[in-house]
């Protein structure tokens, strides 16, 4: 198989999601029946012509039947392409066989499915033309298509006044974002002389105007990705939207903003520069940090996991800086394990952030809950959901064998190489970093105990929980497939990193040719002295022993005897006597209390009962949106008073505007 | 395949010998305190006693609170069998370096605290709470000092970081003795020792490793005393074999290891004296002076890592 | 550099010098007075052994003096007035509340990363062990300023003044093995005299404003209308 039937197929996967939004609009029983198994072929497809990218390699273009008259649309499809493709097209096959059982408990309700089909289906072509695309014109069209396909998702529950504002906000957000973004076309552009991609490369650019394109793009596809301090829209935005459109919006959308960001950097600025490399590390430090410790205080599942994005996003970040940094100093092979490692927690990410959100849409689907207070028990519930969403906090927890853990371990590795940098000041910060995302994995640990244990484990707070039943078997296969593949990249790295070599050895001209040098049991980025990982061996172990331990201590009609639980000799425990998500995260919130702000007391309500009331709030919110927010009413109250009501004094205005423009003009 | 034979007998050593490093520290400390103290083998036949006895659970607890012993045990384990304990011709420890036998404690913490979680009292989301607040502090301390061990090794496989300390002649460096502390005092945190956590206490305001495991009788709660006696012993075979590796065999000759296992009981028995000492000498710490407690670690991680860039690599 | 091409004593000296970083540190979060008078102390002790240290190794006579001089002083001699203070002002169970001891902490690192960054071209132009301890120096010297920033009690404040001194005295030593013996001494008595007054000072403090706070100070404003 080729790279140009690749890009056939590629094409075949939008035409499939096109097709999908089209069908969504057919009455319901086509609807029913079409759409969705034409989104999930799209994803298949979307797949199958990015892995075949990647064993391939190789660089296919065409020409679309569209755009403007001087400038057709270019898609092209190369390693990098297919990467991302390939992430977009796994979760959404999973979303596609998830999505018809979990969308039928909204059939009936007031909000239009054949919207929702639409602008699924919408979202998907339009990721996938973000990654196609090859010149700066059709890449913000696209671009536009994701994020307002996105945006009308997000309103899908427009019934909410709260639903509402999130998604003007995300609007607002995208909007500046990708205002931003296009400002950075634009300086490629006027240097490069062309809007093509590849005019672009060949742009020469001095430090400064590299640094301002450089900075225009972070700022753009930073926003895009929720990086602190641009992140407050997401955790408003991804969570409103269906279950399954917020696994493909933090799963998927937000990679698509780091294909971005990679294209835009590594591919079409080409030289990099150490500075670059220390902001985005700091900003993707300071993104984990925060991320995970908002992630924490929070009590809505889907909220939770939508902070919880922000701060993977960091450490995709944290990757991208070390490569970034290591590049720019001259040492292309650490870069390159830098690289790789952003690239598999992309990957990782994908899957496990998707599979929890699927898993969260469970139990939204089954108990009608979003809220962690009121629930408990759902393991005896709803066991296989359960157990999905155990691997998901494993693989997110980054604990092996499961894939969160490869993709730590290769960003370690890379940041123990900075022994071989030159200046000093740098080589103490990337230590620093080093134990940022330490800290960040311990507290990613914290936040997924809580989740698990609040919701999972001990028993229902509420009686929709109690009652909470099973979901059914298609959209249990939607999460065993992204339970599976957490698994399959985390006992199998030597593999998918092989796969992955592609793109660093296009982008940064080299692979990490150690990789898999002492077979496929052992992880060897560098060398084999210098760190190796058994993941299979581990995983085997871990498994063997399990069953022998089983076997040994567990073995024979040795049964457990039930009982009650100690109560100390008091009043037996109830549900509402377990320990609380708020109570969990107490002692954290005590010591990392200057980062949020935190209103909380003990009011007395009108019935005379007393209760305890707790707030968390986002720092941003009041550092940086608010001023602006004031700032910008302050503008429109000074732009105001030109609408005095008098046509007379309008047209003034236009002929003054007009003859400064004239003027401007000669 | 010799060297797998040996690393499973190695590690089969781990489990033999976890629960005799206990019983040697609370011997030790009974002594201190002018007691006769019970016989150092007694935690052998604690165990004995608990896996002989029925097991209880409460009806409310669900399929993983079943699993959690085995997998915490295994994961300890695993961890341990990948430290070198005699020899430093291991393969577990190509296999798992240092950042993985982090993620192993890492794995074990996550199913203990989760167990704790799974029985409708407070006593176990109690303890979760309290595991993971200072394990979220202990970690980065603890990564932070195995840092500046591997960047002056140039490698996070233990076995090597051992035969490079070996190489040559022994010199000082500011940054393992800075490493070195902040490994004490996360080894204390981690183990749930005084002043961080007493493991001799069921009061409910100072408890934390025992909170989760209260629920837990009979083989269960063997398997899980067990896990916390490894990782005691882990950690002490960290500290004693990457600080003072001097007797350890790098190649599986009997002399050599012989040599070794005398030479490692000695520094084990020592390193359990400090131990006693300084429980007997300290006090518990209020839950929120632990913080406290592990910035110094933080720190002192940090600042070893600081020297190694500034006083040892220099320009 | 490269740790094995040192001589042991060379290594002994890094160690130390290394130890006088972390005595900072102590002395910076260290809530109780006493025990802070005791870190100080310590440093001083430390500071002490570089100097005897490098005398030994270069073969400075005159440095075994400074070390003598350094180790009487500011080991002995300065704790145990400040302690003796201390105890008259009755303030020797007094403890501190410093907010946000971790933000003070990670500003310190920061400086210790910043002065390395300082020294750097002072590193690069020659290469002697010692130079790699006046980066050492130099935090001592800020991490003693920033105590005095963040310190509110007038003896605290007193402490990090002196381990600025420390600071420099090591990077006396460790940059030009030592200033002449003249200079020396009248540091050292500069410091000494200084110590006096200092006691002197505390007692005027607090018979003026009734406490040792220095925040309090701000009632000696002329600014009228802010009065607490």
């Amino acid at each position: 198989m080729s790279i140009t039937l690749a890009l056939q197929l590629a094409e075949g996967a939008i035409g499939l999601a096109l097709l999908s939004a089209l069908v969504s609009f057919f009455p319901a029983t086509i609807r029913r029946r079409v759409a969705m198994p034409l989104f999930t072929l799209s994803g298949l497809v979307a797949l199958a012509a990015g892995l075949v990218t990647l064993i391939n390699g190789g660089v296919a273009t065409a020409q679309l039947p569209l755009g403007l008259p001087w400038l057709p649309w270019q898609v092209r499809l190369d390693v990098l392409s297919g990467f991302f493709l390939s992430i977009i097209g796994v979760v959404s096959f999973a979303v596609g066989i998830y999505a018809p059982g979990y969308v039928r408990g909204f059939e009936g309700g007031k909000d239009s499915l054949r919207v929702l089909g639409g602008f699924t289906g919408l979202f998907l072509a339009g990721m996938m033309l973000v990654v196609l695309a090859d010149d700066a014109f059709m890449f913000m069209v696209a671009w536009e298509l994701m994020s307002l396909s996105s945006y009308f998702l997000v309103a899908w529950h427009h019934d909410s006044a709260a639903n509402r504002r999130a998604a003007f906000l995300y609007l607002l957000m995208a909007h500046i974002g990708g205002l931003s973004i296009l400002l950075g076309f634009g300086v490629l552009a006027s240097f490069g002389g062309g809007f093509t991609f590849e005019a672009m490369r060949g742009a020469s650019l001095s430090f400064g105007w590299a640094s301002v394109a450089f900075v225009l793009a972070f700022i753009g596809f930073g926003m895009k990705a929720g990086l602190v301090p641009l992140h407050a829209w997401l955790p408003e935005a991804h969570p409103v939207a269906p279950s399954h459109i917020s696994a493909l919006m933090s799963g998927v959308m937000l990679k698509v903003a780091v294909y971005g960001f990679i294209r835009f950097v590594f591919d079409l600025i080409g030289t990099v520069h150490w500075q670059w490399g220390v902001a985005v590390l700091i900003v993707g430090s300071l993104s984990a940090i925060i991320g995970v410790l908002l992630a924490l205080m929070q009590n809505d599942l889907k909220r939770l996991l939508a902070y919880s994005s922000v701060e993977n996003l960091g450490i995709i970040f944290i990757g991208l800086g070390l490569a970034l940094l290591f590049l720019a100093e001259g040492h292309p092979l650490i870069a390159t394990l830098a690289f790789v490692a952003a690239l598999y927690h992309c990957i990782n990410h994908a899957l496990f952030k998707g599979l929890l959100f699927l898993g969260a849409g469970a139990i939204l689907h089954s108990a009608n809950e979003r809220d962690l207070e009121k629930m408990g028990g759902l393991l005896r519930r709803m066991p296989w959901t359960g157990f999905f969403f155990l691997v998901g906090s494993i693989s997110i927890a980054a604990l092996p064998p499961f894939n969160g853990f490869v993709s730590e371990w290769l960003s370690f590795q890379a940041a123990l190489q900075a022994w071989q940098l030159e200046g000093g000041v740098l080589r103490s910060i990337v230590p620093i970093v080093a134990s940022l995302l330490a800290l960040t994995g311990a507290l990613v640990a914290a936040t997924f105990v809580k989740v698990y244990g609040v919701a999972f484990l001990g028993q229902a707070r509420c009686r929709a929980v109690r009652r909470a039943r099973r979901v059914p078997l298609s959209m249990r296969t939607g999460q065993g497939i992204l339970a599976f593949l957490c698994l399959l990249l985390g006992i199998l790295p030597t593999f998918f990193i092989d796969l992955i070599n592609a793109v660093p050895r296009e982008i940064l001209g080299q692979g990490l040719s150690q990789v898999s040098a002492h077979g496929w049991l052992w992880l060897t980025p560098i060398s084999q002295q210098t760190a190796s990982y058994g993941a299979p061996l581990v995983a085997m172990i871990l498994f063997v022993a399990l069953v022998l331990g089983l076997w040994l201590v567990g073995r024979g009609a040795r049964r457990v005897r039930l009982g009650d639980a100690w109560d100390c000799g008091y009043a037996p425990p109830t549900p509402s006597m377990q320990y609380t998500g708020t109570a969990f995260v107490q002692p954290i919130r005590r010591i990392f209390g200057l980062l949020f702000q935190i209103s909380d007391g003990v009011e007395t309500q009108q019935d005379g009962r007393r209760r305890y009331y707790l707030q968390v709030v986002d720092r941003a919110w009041g550092l940086l949106y608010a001023p602006i927010a004031r700032w910008v009413e302050w503008s429109s109250r000074q732009v105001v008073r030109l609408q005095s009501g008098s046509i007379r004094t309008y047209l003034g205005w236009t002929l003054a505007t007009l003859l400064l423009l004239l003027w401007l003009v000669v | 395949m010799a060297a797998w034979g040996f690393a499973l007998i190695q590690s089969l050593l781990y489990l033999a010998l976890a629960p005799l490093l206990v019983g040697w520290v609370h011997k030790v400390k009974a002594r201190l305190q002018n007691r006769r103290g019970a016989p150092i083998w007694q935690p052998y036949r604690d165990l004995y006693k608990l896996f002989a006895k029925e097991a209880r659970m409460a009806h409310t607890a669900s399929l993983l609170f079943r699993a959690a012993p085995y997998i915490v045990f295994v994961a300890t384990w695993l961890a341990a069998a990948a430290i070198p304990l005699l020899s430093t011709d291991l393969p577990t420890a190509a296999m798992a370096d240092v950042i993985v036998i982090a993620g192993l404690l890492g794995l074990a913490r996550f199913f203990l605290a989760l167990a704790g979680m799974d029985v409708v009292t407070a006593f176990g989301g109690m303890g979760a709470s309290r595991e993971m607040f200072v394990s979220a502090l202990a970690e980065p301390a603890m990564l932070m000092a195995v840092f500046s061990l591997a960047m002056t090794a140039h490698s996070t496989n233990l076995a090597s970081v051992v035969e490079y300390q070996l190489l040559g002649e022994p010199f000082l460096r500011p940054s393992y003795l800075f490493a070195l502390a902040a490994l004490v005092l996360v080894a204390i945190a981690e183990t749930g020792r005084i002043p961080v956590d007493n493991p001799s206490t069921h009061l409910e305001l100072t408890m934390i490793h025992e909170a989760m495991i209260l629920e837990y009788s009979g083989r269960h709660l063997a398997l899980m005393e067990w896990a916390a006696q490894l990782k005691l012993l882990l950690y002490a075979a960290l500290l004693v074999n990457v600080f003072l590796p001097w007797g350890i065999a790098q190649s599986i000759r009997p002399d050599m290891l012989g040599m070794a296992f005398v030479l490692l009981v000695v520094k084990l028995a020592l390193l359990g004296v400090a131990l006693a000492v300084s429980e007997t000498l300290l006090a518990k710490m209020r839950l929120f002076r632990v913080p406290a407690f592990l910035n110094l670690a933080l720190l002192l991680a940090l600042l070893g890592l600081m020297s190694h860039v500034i006083l040892e690599v220099g320009a | 550099m490269n740790m094995a091409l040192l001589s042991l004593l060379q290594q002994l000296i890094i160690v130390l010098a290394a130890a006088v970083m972390f005595s900072s540190f102590v002395l910076l979060g260290q809530v109780r007075l006493v025990a802070a008078i005791h870190a100080f102390a310590w440093q001083g002790f430390l500071v002490a052994m570089v100097t005897a240290l490098v005398a030994a190794s270069d073969g400075h006579g005159h440095l075994y003096f400074s070390a003598i001089l350094t180790l009487g002083l500011k080991a002995l001699l300065i704790p145990w007035m400040l302690h003796r203070q201390v105890r008259r002002l009755e303030l020797d169970r007094h403890r501190e509340s410093l907010s946000h001891p971790a933000l003070v902490i990670m500003a310190a690192l920061g400086l210790v990363i910043f002065s390395y960054w300082l020294v750097l071209p002072l590193v690069q132009a020659e290469m002697q062990f010692t130079r790699n301890i006046v980066a050492v120096s130099l935090a001592v010297v800020l991490i003693g300023l920033l105590m005095m920033v963040v310190r509110t009690q007038a003896v605290a404040q007193v402490l990090g003044f002196m381990s600025m001194e420390n600071g420099l005295f090591l990077a006396a030593v460790s940059a030009t093995a030592g200033m002449p013996l003249v200079v020396e001494l009248g540091v050292a008595f500069d410091v000494l005299v200084a110590m006096v007054l200092f006691g002197v000072f505390f007692f005027q403090i607090r018979e003026s404003i009734d406490s040792l706070d220095v925040d309090r100070m701000n009632r000696l404003t002329e600014r009228t209308g802010d009065e607490p």
